[in-house]
């Protein structure tokens, strides 16, 4: 048949049906997009913003903060005895609203110590009378010579600056020095937690490839009637309620628990050994959770593998355990690949079972997160480091995603 | 793998036994711990170990009243309620919006998928620490916090990237001239979608459905974010529990949830061959 060019009508014709086309399977997936940005892309927007947004302070005493911006904290010259009487001013104002210890808390972020320093002379101007109060000159100083200190000023204005990487600075074990130049803490807490998780996430995914590769293995290998039941064996557990695998292990690890019992019955100790609430029992309870997620990409990456390739290098005179190494091993790369990435990145950001087996020692870094939310209110530090945590796994992905390309990989 | 060929040497013996031994081994670990629940919550002592009445099967030393002690407790039984309210409304919002959007993302038309995708997904990828933190600042915005339409919205958005799986899974042998045939033979798109392309998904919804209401029914850290007293649900009440006073009645709630993880894993699985009997058109 002849080749006939379209004519531009038939042309513009087929454009507009593919237009139209594209606008109808984008209405279909509109709905749960908008859904998806404000349920969950808009909350995680927030938590990044609050992490460096922090106008709290500057929202309790306004015009000191304004007035303390013409202040050089760098300087060895207290803040002037005009500036002073307005906080002292607005001080009185927040202790009648019984707003002060919101401010004695976020000051004392800043430099600690302070809260109590502000609570009771809160306490001790709202009792004084309005004409001691119009009184001129520095009454702080009066109620307490703490008032007097240039640092306690320093961290006031410190904790008033509205855009600030403080709690970035906090959640890397950094500081600001007198001159505002970045330097270490002596006591790296942070720093030291997220080395902690990755370094039991790490455990964790290794055990997990020791313990799931010989399984999927055998698995893949068992005649097929055999390995659906076996099968069963990984899948529920992998449906069971994380915390009713949770509660098995407490069963099982505690001082009175089932494995101590078990030991003691068969007399291979005499003490009762210590293992719920430590470092130990997070890793053996997260990777009995976690098992199944690296079985189940392994065992059907293996499925695929086809047995006559190990055979043909047996046949062609390869001793068994070289054949295995070259020729079985870099086919499994695909679903080992995927297996440690799901581990990995799982583990990393647990919460529930470290917090519940875990006692002090079993902490991660999702743990003090939660901790800054809940216990101590340290909402933007909870957000500056839960923002590098997810970077974090961001940059774990990214580098995965180079040296085994994400696209090799295959979940099942 | 019964019985060696002849051929095979000492090494390869001893290598395949260890194999299997290993594998015996890692199948142990994963059911044990879940097996040790079943008796240990019929424990008449408020004990989480085997008592020496339990294991000279003394039936004195097994009872039933940690079970009765859920259906006495009002706290379980608002937990059992919130799980099953919050769970069922979440799948609801999960499935509908996931399968619209799965049936337009599959289009092969359809623009930026790939990044599309990836944004829908990223529920599944972010720690629920993070989705916590960032929920619990945006709700408490919104003063939505503690609200049933907080905790509902967050399982729902939780949820839909399983149906979103599922559903793309059903559909990648999905054959369109079948959508074709109907809309020549005179149907509406709607009619065709629901006579036609629905009935062949059906078991990739169903999964994904199931697959999103695991995922509400076993969540608690955002529960614990964003929920107040009123929304307890069981893996909530079982947090606190085991944080507080620890109580056998965890460990009867913990076999209840055995059971029924049990009869759905079944119900997947019978699912799944329903869904490759359809795709492979013996059905």
């Amino acid at each position: 048949m002849p080749h006939t060019p379209l004519t531009s009508e038939e042309i513009r014709e087929g454009r507009h049906k593919l237009r139209r086309k594209r606008r109808i399977a984008f209405l279909f997936v509109a709905p749960l997009l908008l859904f998806i940005f404000i349920a969950f892309i808009a909350p995680i927007g927030t938590m990044l913003y609050r992490s460096f947004y922090h106008p709290i302070v500057s929202q309790l005493i306004p015009q000191t903060i304004e007035k303390l911006s013409h202040w050089d904290e760098t300087g060895s010259n207290r803040p002037p005895t005009d500036t002073v009487r307005t906080f002292t001013f607005e001080l009185v104002g927040l202790a009648k609203e019984r707003r002060s210890g919101k401010l004695a808390e976020e000051v004392n972020r800043f430099r600690p110590g302070t809260s109590s320093l502000i609570k009771s002379t809160a306490r001790k101007l709202k009792r004084m009378q309005p004409a001691i109060l119009e009184k001129k000159g520095n009454i702080l100083s009066g109620i307490d010579p703490q008032w007097d200190e240039i640092q306690l000023w320093r961290a006031i204005k410190k904790s008033g600056v509205i855009v600030t990487d403080t709690f970035y600075l906090t959640a890397l074990d950094l500081t600001r020095g007198a001159s505002g130049e970045i330097q270490g803490r002596e006591t790296k807490v942070y720093i030291k937690l997220y080395l902690k998780s990755l370094k039991i996430a790490l455990y964790i995914t290794l055990l997990t490839a020791l313990i799931g590769f010989p399984l999927s293995y055998y698995l893949a290998t068992a005649p097929t009637r055999i390995a659906n039941i076996l099968l069963v064996f990984v899948l529920l557990p992998f449906w069971t309620s994380l915390l009713v695998r949770t509660t098995a292990w407490i069963a099982l690890l505690q001082t009175n628990g089932v494995v101590n019992s078990t030991l003691e019955f068969l007399h291979l100790i005499d003490q009762p050994i210590e293992m719920l609430y430590t470092q130990f029992s997070t890793i053996i309870a997260m990777t009995h959770i976690l098992l199944p997620f690296m079985v189940l990409p392994l065992y059907s990456v293996m499925k695929g593998i086809d047995p006559s390739y190990l055979r043909a290098a047996l046949s062609l005179g390869a001793k068994p355990l070289p054949a295995f190494i070259r020729i079985y091993l870099p086919m499994t790369t695909p679903g080992l690949a995927a297996g440690a990435l799901l581990v990995f990145i799982i583990s990393i950001g647990y919460y529930i079972t470290p917090a519940l087996v875990g006692g002090t020692e079993g902490q991660m870094i999702s743990n003090i997160i939660a901790f800054h939310m809940q216990s101590s209110n340290n909402w933007e530090l909870a957000a500056a480091l839960g923002s590098l945590l997810l970077f974090l796994i961001l940059v774990i992905y990214w580098i995965y995603d180079r040296m085994v390309g994400v696209s090799n990989i295959k979940f099942g | 793998m019964k019985g060696f060929p002849k051929y095979y040497t000492l090494p390869q013996k001893l290598g395949l036994h260890g194999l299997r031994l290993s594998a015996w081994l890692a199948l142990a670990f994963l059911m044990i711990p879940i097996l040790v629940i079943i008796p240990l919550s019929f424990n008449a002592e408020p004990y989480f170990t085997f008592t020496e009445g339990m294991l000279a099967l003394d039936p004195d030393a097994y009872s039933l009243k940690w079970y009765a002690q859920i259906l006495a407790d009002d706290k379980w039984i608002l937990a059992i309620k919130n799980s099953f309210y919050i769970g069922i409304l979440a799948t609801l919002i999960a499935t509908v919006l996931g399968t619209t959007a799965a049936v337009g993302l599959s289009n092969p038309v359809m623009p930026l998928q790939r990044i599309i995708m990836a944004i829908l997904l990223s529920p599944m990828i972010v720690p629920l620490i993070i989705t916590a933190a960032g929920m619990f600042f945006f709700y408490s915005q919104l003063n939505m916090a503690g609200s049933y339409l907080g905790v509902i919205i967050a399982h729902a958005a939780l949820g839909t990237p399983f149906v979103i799986i599922t559903v793309n899974a059903a559909l990648a042998g999905f054959d369109y001239s079948l959508v074709r045939a109907s809309m020549g033979l005179g149907a509406r798109p709607l009619y065709t979608f629901i006579k036609v392309v629905m009935p062949l998904i059906r078991p990739g919804v169903i999964s994904g459905a199931l697959f999103a209401f695991i995922t509400s029914f076993d969540e608690v850290v955002l529960i614990l974010f964003l929920a107040g007293p009123e929304q307890r649900t069981i893996p909530r009440q079982m947090f606190s529990g085991l944080r507080e006073q620890i109580n056998p009645t965890i460990l009867a709630v913990a076999t209840l949830l055995i059971i029924s993880s049990s009869l759905m894993l079944f119900t997947m699985e019978y699912l799944r061959a329903r869904g490759e009997r359809i795709r492979s058109g013996q059905l």
